[in-house]
């Protein structure tokens, strides 16, 4: 299917609609000699025109029109802002000092889903940083793996200076734990993976229970349950568990508790998802892959290069992540990730999209971001090269219209 | 064949893996000590390279195996110049300096990490304790070559003694709080130089006794090892990342007059001038990110290039498990990626990390004479669609992309972090059997 190139008269049709920038942002044209849209076949010598912080023209050089006084950027290479499907930045900070700002993962119970994610973002970290100049400019981050439920997650841009700034969704998952990380040593539950369903269950059951009970009680509720509320949203199907789980029994698992309540779940790791695709695909749950390059060790130890290949190829909706680590790099970046995936099965096609429209459907932002399309935000990633060859450069970083970064990386 | 038997002749340096030549007859050459060599022909035999060369150069024996080597590209086996495959555990919790503790006693030579390297490319490795003490112990440079023991992989000194270099660390990561650790930078730096004097003495104690048993001090585990540095027999091998550790670590080097590297160097481009006034050769790793802990915040991706432009001698390290073996490639890539020179680059994989461990006249080049250690590639090194496919040490094939079990540790899988299968064992088959098979199928 072809790109559809709007004439020229659609900037003032769709001006209107695009809500009012600071009057700093540029108009913008960016020139490439290839336009991966990500959305539909790449354009060769394409062009995209930029205005208010919103993509208006998408299309060949010879079909759209250029407007006189815009900032024109070229670039052997143009895709779509990156997404990075799962990561903690922005909570685990550079220093990965407890003390400082390490605020991923809060230890004292096991069960908290009412932590919020925009009450710990930190927009200026310099791992955000970082990231945009690698050409992600949309992470979903929050509570990590590592407590049975750890909080929420929430989806930002990587740009402003506060979560008020940055923020595209500001809960967008609840995550959960099926992983060995997730187990207590001695008395402490939960200590079992059984236990760790058990627990689970409880709560899910507990927080049925209250919907229904405020559903009865209506504005005479005087018991509100923070907690409770928001295992309510997952009920409801307004957001999905984010449950982490590399092994295939806490795969199963995963799936045997999405039936069971009728929840929408997204498998984040899955590193032996590729034992398992036949059951994910039937369920239609998508999956974060684990970073392709991450190690091999513990729950992960049978990780593999081409999980994303094969998940992919048995039809599952597949999107990258940095993931978490404990020590370094204190981030990874999907682009390398999904690089690494390209080489390895995924090839180039599959392996963008994961890190952009995929990612964005999963995220339930492709409506914003995700692809190189006219109404979209105007989040860009200029290449000197082929994206995902190690020795090529992302040149600018293109944010709401605005180029957020012009270094070499 | 007996398992002694091979032990020894592994000794020998120019024991004949394979009696009768190979010949790679068509393939991109990449030699690191000259330039590359398109439609090349090199010519392996006994274990060593005998020949390299443009195709109309190179006179290939008539009873040679050819192999028809067009399209691939052939790079020296990857040297490795800090690694810690093998579960590598050198010193304990007992104090912050122990020269006595050797790594090679600690290292299970079929940690599957092992055949991850070999996957990467990688056929040198110096295996190094960690780098929590001032002083962790002895390293050990290997060749990875098949093994049921250390001492078939060990590199050896004319002597015949494991080579190695000492591992010593500054800045945070020794700092403890309690016992006889050090709670400063100020109070580590002491503690070494404490340490390095006492050798002195021990050094002039010993010369002054001379042929005079009686007059000999006791022996000393770890004031020999010292001495060994500071008689520059070994190296000393620095972890290092914050500018002014870096400085402290060549102030010490020069008092005591030994041989260092720089380990890491996060923040190296910041006091390059001192480092190449200095004289001493980096080992740096890259990482995707930076951060981690306060000193590596400033890591930067152009280090090892503003190195090379300072004219410093850098190699990269994969600090496996930091990094993982099998894309060390990549680093060097992504050094080129910020502004090194692809020749730089590729010799920061190879001949200057052979140089960094003293093995620059057996392996890190292509060149008649030296070990037949090479990487064999479907592409540029440098990019991320390339793979390495197929390692061969000594003349012998180690590792064969075409094998289900050698691709199971090269892309990962169920049972790819497993220990590997012992070489020989309890069904008959030898290692040379094994790998007569693998050379056959390799043609």
């Amino acid at each position: 299917m072809r790109t559809s190139i709007w004439p020229t008269l659609s900037f003032f049709v769709l001006a209107g609609s695009v809500p009012l920038l600071s009057s700093a942002t540029a108009q913008l044209v960016v020139r490439a000699k290839v336009v991966h849209t990500a959305s539909s076949t790449p354009i060769e010598d394409g062009v995209v025109v930029v205005r208010d912080g919103k993509i208006v023209a998408v299309g060949r050089r010879a079909d759209v029109a250029i407007p006189d006084g815009y900032r024109v950027l070229e670039a052997a290479v143009l895709t779509p802002g990156l997404i990075d499907a799962h990561s903690v930045v922005g909570l685990a900070g550079i220093l990965n000092n407890e003390r400082e700002d390490q605020e991923q993962l809060e230890r004292s119970q096991p069960v908290q889903p009412e932590l919020r994610a925009i009450d710990a973002y930190n927009a200026r970290d310099p791992l955000v940083a970082w990231l945009r100049e690698f050409g992600v400019t949309t992470i979903h981050t929050g509570h990590a793996p590592g407590e049975l439920v750890s909080g929420q997650t929430c989806i930002v841009k990587t740009v402003g200076n506060s979560v008020e700034d940055a923020v595209l969704q500001r809960v967008a998952m609840i995550a959960v734990t099926l992983a060995d990380s997730a187990r207590k040593s001695g008395d402490a539950a939960p200590g079992t993976r059984a236990k760790m369903m058990s627990l689970l269950r409880q709560e899910l059951i507990a927080a049925r229970e209250y919907a229904k009970k405020a559903e009865q009680e209506g504005e005479k509720r005087n018991d509100r349950d923070l907690r409770k509320e928001a295992l309510v949203e997952v009920l409801d199907k307004k957001i999905p568990l984010l449950v982490t789980a590399h092994k295939t029994t806490d795969i199963a698992n995963a799936l045997r508790l999405a039936e069971e309540f009728d929840i929408r779940i997204v498998l984040d790791g899955a590193a032996e998802g590729y034992l398992l695709t036949e059951r994910i695909q039937k369920a239609g749950v998508p999956v974060i892959v684990h970073p392709t390059m991450v190690r091999a060790v513990g729950d992960l130890a049978n990780a593999s290069f081409t999980t994303a290949a094969k998940l992919a190829d048995a039809g599952i909706l597949v999107a990258m992540q940095s993931g978490f680590e404990s020590y370094v790099p204190k981030t990874r970046v999907v682009l390398f990730e999904a690089g690494m995936a390209a080489a390895n099965g995924l090839g180039f096609d599959r392996a963008l999209r994961a890190i952009t429209i995929d990612a964005a459907k999963l995220l339930g932002i492709a409506d914003r971001v995700g692809s190189i399309e006219v109404g979209k935000d105007a989040d860009l990633v200029l290449f000197d090269a082929d994206p995902f060859e190690y020795t090529s450069h992302v040149t600018h970083v293109v944010i709401d219209g605005k180029v957020v970064s012009d270094k070499k990386r | 064949m007996l398992a002694n038997a091979f032990i020894t002749l592994g000794c020998l340096a120019a024991a004949p893996a394979q009696d009768k030549t190979i010949a790679w007859v068509g393939a991109r050459l990449l030699p690191v000590s000259g330039p590359a060599i398109d439609d090349g022909v090199l010519l392996v035999q006994g274990g060593k390279i005998r020949g390299i060369g443009k195709a109309a150069d190179v006179r290939v024996p008539a009873d040679a195996t050819v192999i028809d080597a067009r399209g691939r590209v052939v790079m020296p086996g990857i040297v490795c110049t800090h690694s810690h495959i093998g579960g590598t555990a050198g010193a304990d919790g007992s104090a912050p300096i122990q020269p006595d503790v050797r790594v090679f006693d600690s290292i299970n030579v079929r940690d599957s990490g092992f055949k991850r390297a070999l996957a990467g490319g990688l056929t040198t490795l110096n295996l190094m304790p960690g780098s929590g003490h001032l002083l962790s112990g002895q390293t050990v440079y290997v060749k990875l070559r098949a093994a049921n023991t250390i001492e078939e992989l060990w590199y050896r000194d004319e002597r015949g003694q494991a080579m190695g270099g000492v591992k010593m660390a500054n800045g945070t990561n020794s700092i403890r709080t309690k016992g006889p650790w050090p709670g400063t930078r100020g109070k580590s730096a002491a503690l070494v130089r404490a340490a390095y004097v006492s050798a002195r003495e021990y050094g002039r104690k010993k010369l002054a006794a001379k042929d005079d048993s009686s007059k000999l001090p006791p022996y000393d585990l770890r004031l020999e090892t010292l001495l060994d540095v500071l008689e520059k027999r070994k190296v000393v091998h620095h972890h290092t990342h914050r500018h002014d550790d870096i400085v402290t670590v060549l102030r010490i080097a020069k008092e005591f007059d030994f041989r260092v590297v720089l380990h890491h160097v996060s923040e190296g481009w910041k006091v390059l001038d001192e480092i190449r006034a200095a004289g001493v050769p980096c080992s740096v790793i890259l990482l995707d990110s930076p951060g981690g802990k306060l000193e590596a915040v400033d890591m930067q991706m152009g280090t090892a290039a503003a190195m090379e432009q300072k004219g410093i001698p850098v190699a990269f390290h994969t600090d496996d498990y930091i990094t993982d073996s099998r894309y060390f490639l990549r680093m060097a890539a992504f050094g080129v990626r910020a502004g090194m020179s692809r020749d730089g680059a590729l010799r920061a994989l190879t001949l200057t990390g052979a140089e960094i461990l003293d093995l620059a006249d057996r392996v890190g080049s292509l060149e008649v004479g030296k070990d037949a250690d090479f990487a064999i590639l479907d592409g540029d090194p440098f990019s991320i669609y390339t793979k390495v496919v197929e390692t061969w040490v000594e003349g012998k094939l180690v590792f064969d992309r075409t094998r289900p079990e050698d691709l199971l540790y090269a892309v990962g899988g169920p049972g790819a972090t497993h220990d590997q299968s012992p070489y020989f064992c309890c069904f008959g088959a030898s290692r040379q059997d094994a790998q007569d098979q693998a050379e056959q199928r390799a043609r």
